[in-house]
Parts: structure tokens; sequence; C-alpha cells
């Protein structure tokens, strides 16, 4: 098989392995970090024990993505030397910049946060966990600066075919940055409510109404609830951008093959590229003109526009509605399992049943939202600048599938046995019920009269 | 040669990427060693033997991901060349580090029942690894020969720098361990020094007759009299050391360091005499670090914040160790 291909496919295996960890610990961090200043403000034990459940979460999700991580690190190497050989000059000092600041910081204090609690005082321990997620969040900074840059690229200019720094504050916050990034961080947020509130939703299920049970339950439903809304205007303000600044994916998102006013909203088309047109299309009237314009008579670009210049129509015109739709779906379990908790104290048994699957949500609306971004960039790597067929390696193809074949065994074994330990970690917990000791841990509530009882 | 920047900031992170290489060398090196000696140790050893690198090897790993970072933004035309010469074993080498990294908190976690799996898989995954690293540092020595010369080559070092890994994880088990487990380490420490000494000896007569450049720059009056400290010292220190293990543990657990102290030392002279063999390529008669090597201006700008954080990264580190310094017991997250 044709090499490019193969190796797009293999660093697509290893990216969207690598970015289902990365959306756990950006945001895991922080609500540890809240589960540890509840503890630190009320010292109810419940909110520790919530923590130390979490914290093996973190800790493997951690070492998955940096496992995962260290094998992109050195793809950018087998698979795409051209990348770095025309872009390296920008690339560089991103990478070297997240690596530096957020990386070592993470691995340097996540043995602290992870096992230093009796060896250190509480407040260093606290400390700990505001470094590591910091450090999360700061990773992600450099990561998203560079994607963006490689999807909206300013600050630059080019010598001898190469890319040379000009502006650093332009390149780091280029056009589609800060909405990219706000989208991103928003997505780790919703990844790790949903599975917060779809383990605990498990908890529930198995019969546990222990505090630390509630306390997950309530942090994840009530945390998904007042995200969401927040994401799908996000998302809406990203796409607006991407309007301006790459409207062929905007295209091939909505499907549109000429460009014009009064563009329908395509909610279900299988494109066809080869006779550009859509099949079987079921869409509602100058929707994509209102959404994108807000106005019915708003222009729309359409994909011949671009011809032999624009993204594969199927992936990102797919990709976009399994995000979206995904995203409906979590408005509407987040917000019913935010007025049961509300108004009842309690989960109806279909709605705790449908909050297992989807503490994977996230997971799912996060690749989508990423393979509608990345394919949607194609033919080209670094937009206007270098085509993604112009970087691929020397690399036999027969090599190439070889390792591809492996690391996809691998990757399905490691997520099985991931998944696995996520629910033994939640049944054990249900199991427990708070019953089990917490040395080093003060339990200010129980320590006073219990007066409700 | 002028002192200019274009000059100096290539040859700034040549050095700052070799530190990166070494660092990592002499720390995972101890962890990977660790893995390799599952094989021989019992249960409840094992969990004590992950207790001892349990809290670091976050940290360590990530050294190798500044190496190859600074490899990847500041010689991007080396890092190509380089990782497409030697696309099976950096495979190999990422297989085996997946492995054992997940292994670390896979048998934290699992049912007791399956922990049995996960320590094999660290033992595996460990292996692989420290193989992958002196292989892919046999086939560069040789210039990214891939023929059958370079394969044997690659070959013995890789069992050279296993067995060195080894030795590094018994060192460190001396120095986190006590009572049987680490009479054991000691052991451990004199078999491995025995293999890595005689890999040792091998790789560095067999190197100077496979390149004659590097023959040339060893070998030369009078360069040959400033060089012979490395050899020799080394050679000193290795045997010292061997001694050591007959003596080894002390009472009151004196000296328990030393041994870390004095493998460290020695693969840091292995590696002074690499970078003399090598200097300056950055890909073995091919590219210098001047031809492979990123814009100044972006060096520039990554040198200034290296200068600034690297202090701290370092500082912070201390303190990592600190935090888990003494005997290793136990390792809870609660």
């Amino acid at each position: 098989m044709d090499p490019l291909i193969l190796s797009r496919i293999q660093f697509g295996a290893n990216i969207s392995f690598h970015i289902l960890f990365p959306a756990i610990t950006i945001a895991l961090g922080w609500v540890l970090l809240f589960f540890k200043l509840r503890y630190n403000a009320t010292g109810d034990s419940a909110w520790m024990r919530a923590y130390f459940t979490w914290v093996k979460v973190f800790a493997l999700s951690f070492a998955m993505g940096v496992v995962s991580g260290v094998t992109m690190s050195f793809q950018f190497g087998t698979n795409w030397p051209g990348y770095m050989e025309t872009v390296g000059n920008i690339a560089g000092p991103l990478l070297a910049y997240e690596i530096l600041t957020a990386f070592f910081l993470e691995a340097a204090f996540l043995g602290i946060m992870l096992f230093g609690f009796r060896r250190v005082s509480n407040r260093i321990h606290t400390l700990a966990t505001v470094l590591v997620a910091g450090g999360t969040t700061f990773s992600a900074f450099w990561i998203i600066a560079l994607n963006s840059w490689m999807q909206t690229p300013a600050g630059f200019e080019m010598r001898d075919g190469v890319a040379h720094a000009v502006d650093w504050w332009a390149i780091v916050f280029n056009p589609s940055m800060p909405y990219r990034l706000v989208h991103m961080l928003l997505a780790s947020g919703l990844t790790v409510s949903f599975l917060i509130a779809g383990l605990s939703a498990l908890r529930y299920l198995y019969g546990d109404r222990s505090e630390s049970m509630w306390k997950a339950l309530r942090t994840g439903v009530f945390t998904a609830a007042i995200l969401i809304p927040i994401q799908i205007f996000a998302g809406d303000q990203h796409g607006l951008n991407t309007l301006e600044h790459q409207p062929q994916k905007i295209a091939a998102m909505e499907a549109n093959w000429n460009t014009g006013p009064n563009v329908p909203l395509v909610l279900f088309a299988l494109p066809d590229e080869a006779a550009k047109e859509n099949r079987f299309e079921l869409a509602i009237p100058d929707g994509a003109s209102l959404i994108l314009r807000h106005s019915s008579s708003g222009v729309v670009p359409g994909l011949n526009d671009y011809p032999g210049n624009h993204p594969p129509v199927f992936p990102v015109f797919w990709g976009f509605r399994v995000m979206v739709g995904t995203g409906i779906l979590m408005l509407i379990v987040s917000w019913s399992a935010a007025f049961f908790l509300k108004r009842h104290h309690s989960l109806p048994k279909p709605l705790a049943l449908l909050m297992v699957p989807m503490a994977l949500s996230g997971w799912l609306a996060t690749l989508a939202g990423w393979y509608t971004t990345e394919i949607g960039r194609q033919p080209w790597l670094v937009t206007g600048v270098l085509k993604t067929a112009d970087a691929v390696g020397p690399v036999a193809g027969s090599h190439v599938a070889l390792t591809l074949a492996v690391y996809l065994v691998l990757y399905v074994l490691l997520l099985i046995a991931y998944l696995g330990v996520l629910v033994h970690l939640a049944l054990k917990a249900a199991k427990d019920g708070d019953a089990s000791p917490l040395p080093g841990v003060m339990n200010a509530a129980l320590s006073q009269p219990a007066a409700e009882e | 040669m002028s002192y200019d920047w274009p000059t100096l900031l290539p040859l700034i992170f040549a050095g700052l990427m070799g530190l990166a290489i070494l660092i990592y060398v002499i720390l995972d090196g101890f962890d990977l060693g660790i893995g390799i000696l599952f094989a021989a140790a019992d249960d409840a050893e094992q969990d004590t033997m992950i207790a001892a690198i349990g809290p670091f090897w976050d940290a360590n790993e990530t050294w190798l991901v500044l190496a190859v970072g600074l490899l990847l933004v500041a010689f991007p035309l080396a890092h190509g060349t380089i990782l497409t010469a030697l696309y099976i074993p950096v495979f190999l080498l990422l297989l085996g580090l997946i492995l054992r990294g997940v292994a670390f908190d896979f048998r934290a976690k699992v049912p007791a029942g399956k922990k049995h799996r996960w320590n094999r898989i660290f033992l595996i995954g460990s292996l692989i690894a420290s193989l992958a690293q002196g292989y892919m540092l046999g086939v560069y020595v040789l210039g990214l020969d891939v023929g059958l010369g370079g394969m044997a080559f690659g070959a013995l070092v890789a069992l050279c720098l296993a067995a060195a890994y080894a030795a590094m994880g018994a060192a460190w088990l001396i120095y986190k361990t006590e009572g049987e487990l680490q009479k054991k380490a000691v052991r451990w420490l004199r078999t491995a020094l025995v293999l890595a000494a005689l890999g040792m000896a091998a790789v560095s007569l067999a190197t100077p007759f496979a390149s004659p450049r590097i023959f040339d720059k060893w070998f030369l009056w009078p360069e040959m009299l400033y060089l012979s400290p490395l050899p020799i010292l080394s050679a000193v220190l290795f045997a010292w050391l061997w001694r050591q293990t007959f003596h080894l543990p002390k009472p009151d657990d004196r000296h328990a360091l030393t041994p870390f102290l004095t493998l460290a030392a020695i693969f840091a002279l292995g590696f002074a005499g690499l970078a003399w063999s090598f200097y300056p390529f950055v890909v073995p008669d091919r590219l210098t670090i001047w031809q492979a090597a990123s814009a100044p201006e972006s060096l520039a700008i990554i040198l200034a914040g290296t200068v600034v954080v690297l202090p701290i990264i370092i500082f912070y580190s201390f303190y990592a160790y600190r935090v888990f310094g003494g005997k290793a017991t136990d390792l809870t997250y609660d």
C-alpha cells in the first residue's frame, strides 16, 4: 500500500489514541483540585475519598498520555521528516516550550500528588495538585498554539522553502488559536464531567449511596450541565472563525457544493465527490446561511470553488454531525440529571443506565471534532505552506504497515484494559461504600454531632 | 572557528541535548534496569522494587522527551534522517516504553489475580526498551549502517546496555532497600557489572576498527595522551566497584548510594568518549551540527527559555527525589 496513506493512518491512530488521555487529565487535574480544596475547607473526608478514587484514574490516564505522547514525538521524525524540515523553526520552539514549561512540571509533581499525601504537608500536597493541573493546561496551550498555527499560519515568512519566524506573538496567538483552545479546554471539561457522572451512576446502580459517590456524582452532573451550553456557544464562534479563515473546511462540513445564498442546512446526506452532489439529502431550507451568516440570503462558500484543493467531504461532513449530535445528547442528559438531583435528590434508573455509556460521550465528541478539523485541513499539513504528501518520509510501505498493525492491536488491548480498570475502580469503591479507613485524613464531618439524622 | 551566535548556538544545543541524553540514560537507566531485574525477583520483592521507582519514573522518562525534543527542534534535518533510518528499532523502543509505562499503573489497579500478567509485561517492556536503545546506539555509532555487520554490532551494544541498565537498577536498589532484597541486589550488581564490563570492552575494541574516522580520532598522537584518562578511569572505577560488591551492604548502611554514583560516573565517562568520537557530526559522517541546525533566531528563543527553566526543573526534580528519600517501603495513593 501507499506509504503516504499508511503513514497518515498510523499517525492518525496514534494521535487519536493519545488525545483520549489528555482530554481526561487536562480537566481532571482541576476537578481533583476542587475535591482537595473542598476537603481543606470542610474537613469532610468524603471529599478526600473522592480525591483518592479519581487520582488513580488520573495516574493511569497520565501514564497512557505520556507513553503515547513519547510515541508522537518520535513519529514526527519517523513519519513526517518533511514537516520539521519545512516548519521546524516555528514548530520547534513551540514544542520545546511545551516540554520545558509544562511536561516537566507535571511529571515532577505528579509523584508528590499521587503518593505524597502522608509525606508532605497538606499545603504542599495541594500545591502539587495545582502545579500538575496547571502543567496539563499549559501543555494544552502550547500544543493547541502549534496545531492552530498549522490551520491558520501567521507571523512568519518563507525563505528558500523554509518557514522563518517573524513575529512570535502572531505565531502563538494566530487567528484560530483562542477559539480552538477554549473549545478544547471545554471539551476536556465535558469529557471528565461525563466520565465522573457516568462511573458514579454505575456506583449508584450498584446500590452505593455513600457520601463520596454523591459528591462525585453531583460534581460531574452539575459541571456538565454548566459547561455544555457554554461549549455550544464556543463551538459556534469557532465555526464562524473557520468560515473566515478556512472556508473550504466549512464547505465540506456543510457538504455545500456551490457558493451562494439560501444554502440549506443538510441534516443527512451521503456526499458523492465524483458526482459533486449529495445523495439522500435531508435538509432545512436556508439553515446553513442562517447559522453561518445570520441571514437567509447570506453567502456560504461551496466546494466547487476549490477544485482539487478541498478536504475529503464525507469524513468531514459526518465527523461534524457526530460531534454536534453527541453535544445535543449531552445537553439533554446533563440537564435532566441535574434536574432530578436538584429536585428529587435521586436519579431515575433509566437515566442512570443511560449515563453509564455516556461516560465515554466526551471521547466520542472530542474525536469526531478533531477528525472534522484535522481532515478538514487536508490536503494541507500547514495551510498554504506544506502539503501532507510532501512531508512523508522515505520509509517502505511494508514497514509502516507492519508497525501500524502492531500499534492498532496494542491500542485496542490497552483501551480494553483501561476501561476494565475504570469499571473495576468504580465497583471497588461501590463495594467499599466509604467504609475502609483513610489513614492521615482528618474527618471533621464525623467528629461533629450528626444533627440531621 | 569564529564565536558568533550562528556558530555558538548549534554547539550549545548539541551540549544541551547531550546533557539531556546523559541524564535520561542515568535516570531512566535505573528504572529500566529494575524492570529487567524483575526476572529474578519474587512477588513481594517486586512490590518493593516498584515502590523504589514509582514516584520518579514519569519525570525520568520526560528527559527522553526533552532529548528527542531538542533533536527535533534544534536539528530537524538530523531528527528526520536518524529516525527514518532507525524506523523499526524506534518502533520497538516505543513499544517497550508503552508496555512498561502502562504496566506500572495497571499492575497496581487491576484485580489481584491479574497482577502477575502486568508484572510480566513490565519486565518484557523494560527489556525491549533497553535492548532497542542499545541497538540504536550501536547502529548510530557505525554511521547508521544497517547491513549485517551493523546489525551484529547493534546487537552486541544492545546486550551491553541492557546489562549496564540492570547494574544501575541493582545499584539503585542497594540505595533504596534493606535486608534480604538489598543483599540480593548486591549479587545482581556483581553479575551485571561483569556482563556490562565484557560488553563495554568489546564495544570499545570494535568501534575504532568499525569506523576509520573514529579510529583516527582516538589513536593519533598526542590526542591519545589527553584521551587516555577516559578509558583508564572507567576501568579503574569498574574494578573498584566490583571489589566493593564483596563488602556491601556495610554496617549502618554506609555508602549505600556509592555504587549508583560510581555507575553514573562511568556512564558520564563513556558518554564523553562517545561525544568526542562524533563531534562535530550529529548524523555520523553526513551532517554536522551546523548543517542540521534550525535558524539561529529560532534557536535563540528556545535557548532563552531553556536557561531560565532548566535550572528550575533540576531544582524541583531534586525536591521530588528528597520527598521520597530514604528506604522504599510501601507506595500507596493515600
